[in-house]
């Protein structure tokens, strides 16, 4: 692995009008998040946390409204011309195979589209279309191709059209995968076929991949990296076995717990509903839910102002473990 | 074309029994049959019995007595199931009037209480359903499932739309109000982990049969089915080294039930298949206490021991 990042995120904000003359909304509230070549990243948070905003902008399908995303060390313009060839790079892949799929387009026309849209830069080392598109599908596992080429979204299982959307992404050779949720739609017994793929992807073409997930198993079984994510901001980031196997941030120890052990005695619930980022709380905007607030932990160890009134501040980014809470300032960290 | 193939299944008051299985295996059109919400023309044979009696057979009034105020559904999507434009209130209100006697003399009183069980305001009642989050709404959908205290409650991928966090406090709660008021709970889910978090016992169905049941730790942690042991490495521990850039799966995809392989359903796909698989498709044997499991790999050592 390289020392720089192919795709990085500095300082991302990216804001929305509130409704009816409210608040505006943070979706994205100062982000530092990189990805390096032939890197997984996951990027784990409930929904409205901003996850999925923070994918788009990374993908230039978002302006952010402050900060900037970097493409191999050079920052996004965001003219049509660099966009058209930004995306060729860098390849989004959505949850819902069945939702992303035209159902009259044949699985041929579903990979080629993307081809024709960019034309001859998109045909690298292969002459013609037809070759480029099976070789994307067989990427995908879906062999030998020219089997699916006549084949119709409605003829393929889940785990199949998910292929097809991979295969689609994969035809125009990019650099980064961005996948949103990319086997929250398909069955359990698939699901594990699914980011085997992404793993071989890697492996065999040093793609990198930023994976958007709620799920932690997801990051355990295939990322490198992970980052937490909570209204708007990365709370915690690191390496998947430092991260998830000893957790520092009370809001990942809470998302471990349930992901662990379910509605089970052990899980540290978190009452009340994931919060708006149209009223992002003062201080730590964790703390109004923090069980470390509420079991007296935080005021122990002396940081309960600090929790109520100070923002711990946005995270670096990079590669190595950090966290954004009062109970684990960066000075005990250097140390 | 089979959408269930001979499924036997028993749930005692104040038990929890969870039905876990991918899209396509039964799972929902088997809870859907206990209550007799199946299309008209479909076929079903057997018997359900509710407290001994016969759902299949009773007669349309009595079996509108009995749903809602002896047996009641949660759905997944509690967008769909309430009315949009209703107040929340008065949806929870509509069985009671109908079906209980448990309105008394004051219904308001009962709907107040209601959403105080299930973790809302009472003033929750004079919400429409779209001011409401996912969870919100799935906690309305519960009150309602509970209105007319019913017996049994069947709740068919009750959390599947929800984030961890809601999904496990929507459990902690249907967990807590089904063992305080002694309900048997009939839980649908494609998540393993989901239910066994849950559930005192799990039963495991793949295209259309169940393929293994029993006390649903032991299940989920000592799989004797290879597809049980497929769903259950579905959703990895997570610390646990083997599953690290591992992730567990079965090739192939679930079986079209209107062309089931010959023998067992499972053999295609099956990672212990052995000579003979193709020949016979096993019965659920028993394999321990309190556990069966259909798999030629457990066959009871005497025959006739099941």
């Amino acid at each position: 692995m390289s020392a720089e990042p192919i795709l990085s995120a500095r300082g991302l904000h990216v804001t929305f009008p509130g409704r009816r003359g409210g608040q505006p909304a943070r979706a994205v509230d100062g982000v530092n998040l990189d990805v390096h070549p032939s890197e997984i990243l996951a990027l784990v948070g409930e929904s409205g946390c901003g996850k999925t905003t923070l994918a788009r902008t990374l993908m230039g399908l978002e302006r952010p409204s402050a900060g900037e995303v970097r493409f191999g060390g050079v920052a996004l313009d965001y003219s049509t011309r660099s966009l058209r060839a930004y995306r060729r790079r860098v390849q989004l892949v959505l949850q819902d195979p069945t939702g992303s799929l035209n159902p009259r387009h044949s699985v041929y026309e579903a990979v080629a589209e993307g081809l024709r849209i960019h034309g001859a830069e998109a045909f690298g080392s292969f002459g013609d279309e037809e070759a480029k598109v099976a070789d994307a599908l067989s990427r995908a596992g879906l062999r030998p191709p020219e089997r699916f080429f006549r084949r119709y979204p409605h003829e393929l299982s889940g785990g199949q059209r998910q292929r097809v959307v991979i295969a689609g992404a994969l035809v125009l050779d990019p650099r980064v995968i961005v996948a949103d949720e990319p086997v929250a739609s398909l069955d359990a017994s698939v699901r594990g076929e699914i980011l085997k793929l992404l793993l071989a992807l890697r492996e065999d073409s040093g793609l990198s991949a930023l994976v958007v997930t709620h799920d932690l198993g997801l990051a355990w079984n295939v990322a490198d990296r992970v980052a937490v994510m909570y209204l708007g901001r990365i709370v915690e980031t690191g390496p998947v076995e430092t991260i998830l196997r000893s957790p520092r941030h009370p809001y990942t120890q809470a998302l471990l717990s349930v992901a662990s052990a379910g509605a089970g005695s052990a899980a540290v619930i978190l009452g009340g509903e994931p919060p708006d980022p149209a009223r992002i709380p003062s201080g730590c905007r964790f703390h109004p839910r923090c069980p470390a607030l509420g079991s007296g932990v935080a005021a122990a160890a002396g940081v309960e102002p600090a929790c109520r009134a100070v923002d711990p501040g946005a995270l670096p980014g990079g590669r190595e473990a950090a966290v954004a809470c009062h109970l684990f300032p960066p000075l005990v960290e250097r140390l | 074309m089979p959408a269930l193939r001979g499924v036997e299944l028993a749930v005692e008051a104040g038990q929890k029994v969870g039905i876990a299985g991918e899209s396509g295996c039964g799972k929902s059109t088997l809870a859907l049959s206990l209550l007799r919400l199946l299309p008209p023309g479909t076929e079903v044979t057997g018997r359900v019995r509710l407290d001994g009696e016969d759902v299949l057979t009773m007669g349309w009034g009595r079996l509108r007595a009995v749903r809602w105020a002896a047996a009641s559904i949660v759905f997944q999507g509690a967008m769909h199931s309430l009315n949009p434009v209703r107040r929340v209130g008065a949806q929870i209100l509509e069985p009671i009037l109908v079906h209980g006697e448990g309105g008394g003399a004051d219904p308001g009183r009962r709907v107040a209480r209601l959403l105080e069980d299930v973790g809302l305001a009472a003033s929750a009642a004079e919400a429409y359903p779209h001011q409401l989050s996912g969870g919100q709404r799935q906690r309305v959908m519960i009150a309602m499932a509970l209105a007319c205290s019913p017996r049994l409650v069947v709740a068919d991928e009750p959390t599947s739309a929800l984030d961890v966090m809601v999904q496990a406090q929507i459990l902690r709660l249907v967990d807590r109000l089904v063992t305080d008021q002694g309900i048997g709970l009939v839980m649908i889910s494609h998540d393993l982990s989901v239910l066994t978090s849950t559930c005192d016992r799990l039963v495991v169905m793949y295209a259309g049969r169940i393929v293994e049941e029993g006390p649903a730790g032991e299940v989920f942690t000592a799989p004797r089915h290879p597809y049980t042991a497929a769903l259950a490495a579905a959703h990895p521990r997570i610390g646990d080294r083997a599953s690290r850039r591992n992730p567990g799966g079965l090739p192939g995809d679930p079986p079209d039930v209107e062309r089931l392989p010959e023998g067992c359903s499972f053999r295609p796909r099956c990672p212990v298949a052995v000579a003979g698989c193709e020949l016979v498709d096993p019965p659920l044997w028993p394999a321990g206490a309190g556990r069966r499991v259909a798999c030629i790999h457990v066959r009871p050592v005497e025959p006739g021991a099941g």
